[in-house]
């Protein structure tokens, strides 16, 4: 994934609780088996309606989606991740996270941003006095501004997630070094082998 | 002091945990299906890796496999190619799988436990969130992103940050009529969607240890829909009996030995919980869920909520969305809520017990006029099970269909899907804006509940049926 330091960029308010994974990106999109092209997707079943405020001229092009609590519960689908980047967003700001959507975030360099409701409802509020209104995410010093206002405050971002946005590292390279490690521990591990249970068609040995 | 369950099967499976960064955890079974996995496998080929252990790996069609009879060829295209994916990948990597019409196939949340390569004590992990069903085994299971699917084939381990525990003690004797789904019903309704996020619950009480496993794997399939990524239930003899004689355990005395080792996966007595719930069984109805999340619930007895219940601002306008979404009005009985479609299935409950459970209040009765009622194994060995039982014919003389194995209409990637505006008593697991097709109505409710309210068109429980 590409690194990812400082975010500058407009915000849409999308002023909704417990917005989960199937609305971020609806079940029939999940049959494809490419990783892009998904932001037609995004909300998709709400984009139809005029007054969805993605559909609003003012929010076009903003990097930064403002949402409720519990963001992205649900199914695991990281296609929600893939949606809403491709759409555009870099960052996610609400006041809580769905675990996994969370976690698939951090792989793809999406910025999770968690804020207290008030603070969440305060940017929100700023953002639609004025939708031009330019935001910072600063995942350096863990910090999300305003500069026009002065409003300004610091998020939680573990050290881990932290650094890897930073230089951008694949998990997996990662994890391959450590690949003495994992032989090692193979040595005494009871996973039972399924080679012993079924035959090269997929047969159970012994039913 | 003692461990928990949860601590016990993460220790044995640290690989390497460096000081400041995440632990690297070995994974023991990666189950794989058609949807969430053709990314992964193209994110090894562009970067020329292997799948470490495919012995350690197993997939399956589930998601969007139609539940036509096996003569119909499947007409979407990008269903189609999706399904036809997983069979080359699997193929290209050593990986068994089982397509369309294998004997083993079906939802891979019910074929993992049914197979026997479900088991006490392991880590097993799934590119699907109610992975968590697993946990009924006393085994540690989670749902991944596609990312973490890559991962695990690429290295058969995962970076993990430890989980806080959560006892979801669940005591006393539920009443006649009040199944697993609930109990998990009540159990997500008083922790929220977001209660236990960060957290792995462990059911506990004697309303747990009463469950059969298919009991216990409703429960531990909707922990997700509390925020927690994993439930669990401490091994006992119904676990190991349950396990006995399944394809993939040790067979003859071999089997004794590794009960005796999966005994060991049970909580401490004087073991520490970072936090605790109290359910008292014996308080618990049929519920059923009213609007677009899995804790709106409320008793079958009871009435559509009204905003003015709220707690708050933000429940208010949650309340209100949902009411409208579902097209109710405050103050409704839920009893008198008529309903279009009834889908008996998904890997919350579609296992034989549930099928016999619904079959055995459809016995006699017949689906009500104007509704459509159908019946999904969740794999093919539950389908035969049934039919060898009859319960095929009990189904379809009711007017129920019944059809093949795979998950449907929970989450509609199939063609089973609600038309827009449809209401439906759906035995799975979500009941989001547009889950089960897009402008739908999904209510959340048992196996009896779905077969009693197809019966009488409108939610029931299955005394009315009888009566």
């Amino acid at each position: 994934m590409k690194p990812v330091h400082v975010l500058e960029g407009r915000a849409v308010p999308l002023e909704r609780s417990d917005v989960d994974t199937d609305q971020i990106i609806p079940s029939d999109w999940l049959k494809r088996v490419e990783r892009t092209g998904f932001g037609r997707g995004l909300f998709s079943e709400w984009r139809d309606d005029t007054t969805f405020v993605l559909n609003q001229p003012e929010y076009s092009g903003a990097k930064i989606l403002l949402a409720g609590p519990r963001f992205g519960t649900g199914s695991s689908r990281e296609h929600a991740v893939w949606a809403l980047m491709d759409y555009g967003f870099e960052a996610i700001i609400a006041p809580s996270f769905g675990d996994i959507f969370r976690n698939n975030s951090s792989k793809q360099g999406l910025v999770i941003v968690q804020l207290d409701v008030s603070d969440v409802e305060e940017l929100a509020q700023m953002v639609k006095d004025d939708p031009s209104r330019l935001l910072v995410v600063d995942v350096e010093r863990r910090s999300v501004e305003v500069p026009e206002t002065g409003w300004s405050r610091s998020f939680p971002l573990d050290a881990m997630t932290r650094e890897r946005l930073l230089e951008g590292w694949d998990d997996i390279g990662i994890s391959l070094r450590r690949s003495d490690d994992i032989s090692n521990y193979e040595l005494t591990s009871v996973a039972p082998s399924l080679d012993g249970v079924f035959d090269d068609k997929g047969h159970a040995r012994y039913d | 002091m003692g461990k928990t369950l949860y601590e016990k099967i993460w220790e044995q499976h640290v690989v390497v945990a460096p000081e400041g960064e995440a632990t690297l955890l070995y994974i023991d079974l990666h189950l794989v299906h058609e949807v969430t996995s053709p990314q992964a496998f193209d994110g090894l080929r562009i970067n020329n890796r292997k799948v470490r252990r495919p012995d350690l790996t197993l997939a399956t069609a589930d998601h969007n496999v139609p539940t036509d009879p096996l003569s119909t060829p499947i007409l979407d295209p990008i269903s189609k190619r999706q399904l036809e994916a997983l069979d080359e990948n699997c193929k290209e990597f050593g990986i068994t799988v089982f397509p369309r019409g294998h004997e083993n196939q079906g939802i891979v949340h019910v074929i993992g436990p049914e197979l026997g390569v479900t088991q006490p004590g392991m880590t097993i992990v799934c590119g699907d969130s109610h992975t968590s069903t697993h946990g009924a085994l006393g085994s540690l299971a989670f749902g991944i992103g596609t990312s973490e699917v890559e991962h695990v084939l690429a290295t058969q381990t995962l970076p993990q940050q430890k989980a806080k525990t959560m006892s979801v003690l669940v005591e006393g004797t539920p009443p006649t009529g009040v199944s697993a789904k609930d109990i998990v019903l009540a159990i997500v309704g008083r922790l929220g969607t977001g209660g236990g996020a960060g957290y792995v619950l462990e059911y506990r009480g004697d309303a747990i240890r009463a469950l059969s496993m298919e009991g216990r794997m409703t429960v531990c399939n909707m922990s997700i829909e509390a925020g927690a990524r994993a439930g669990l239930v401490a091994v006992d003899e119904t676990t190991i009996e349950y396990l006995r004689g399944r394809p993939g355990v040790p067979q003859g005395e071999a089997f004794e030995a590794t009960a005796e080792r999966w005994s060991s996966f049970v909580s401490d007595e004087d073991a520490h919980f970072d936090a605790e719930i109290v359910i008292n069984a014996a308080e618990l109805v049929p519920f059923v869920t009213w609007g677009t999340n899995p804790a709106q619930v409320v008793a079958l007895d009871g009435v559509v909520p009204s905003p003015e219940d709220a707690a708050n601002d933000d429940e208010r306008e949650s309340i209100q969305r949902a009411l409208e979404y579902m097209d109710l009005t405050p103050g409704t009985p839920l009893r008198a809520v008529p309903v279009d479609v009834v889908f008996i299935g998904s890997c919350t409950n579609s296992r034989i017990e549930d099928l016999r459970a619904a079959a055995a209040v459809a016995q006699g009765g017949h689906v009500h006029e104007g509704v459509r009622a159908l019946v999904v194994p969740g794999s093919r060995r539950v389908k035969n099970q049934a039919e060898a039982e009859g319960l095929d014919q009990v189904f379809l003389a009711a007017g129920f269909e019944w059809r093949e194995p795979g998950c449907s209409m929970c989450l509609g990637m199939n063609p089973d899907i609600l038309t827009p505006g449809q209401r439906c008593a759906s035995t799975s697991n979500r009941n989001f804006e547009g889950r089960q097709g897009r402008g739908g109505r999904t209510h959340l409710v048992s196996p009896v509940v779905a077969a009693a309210t197809a019966i009488l068109g409108r939610f029931a429980t299955p005394d009315e049926v009888k009566a």
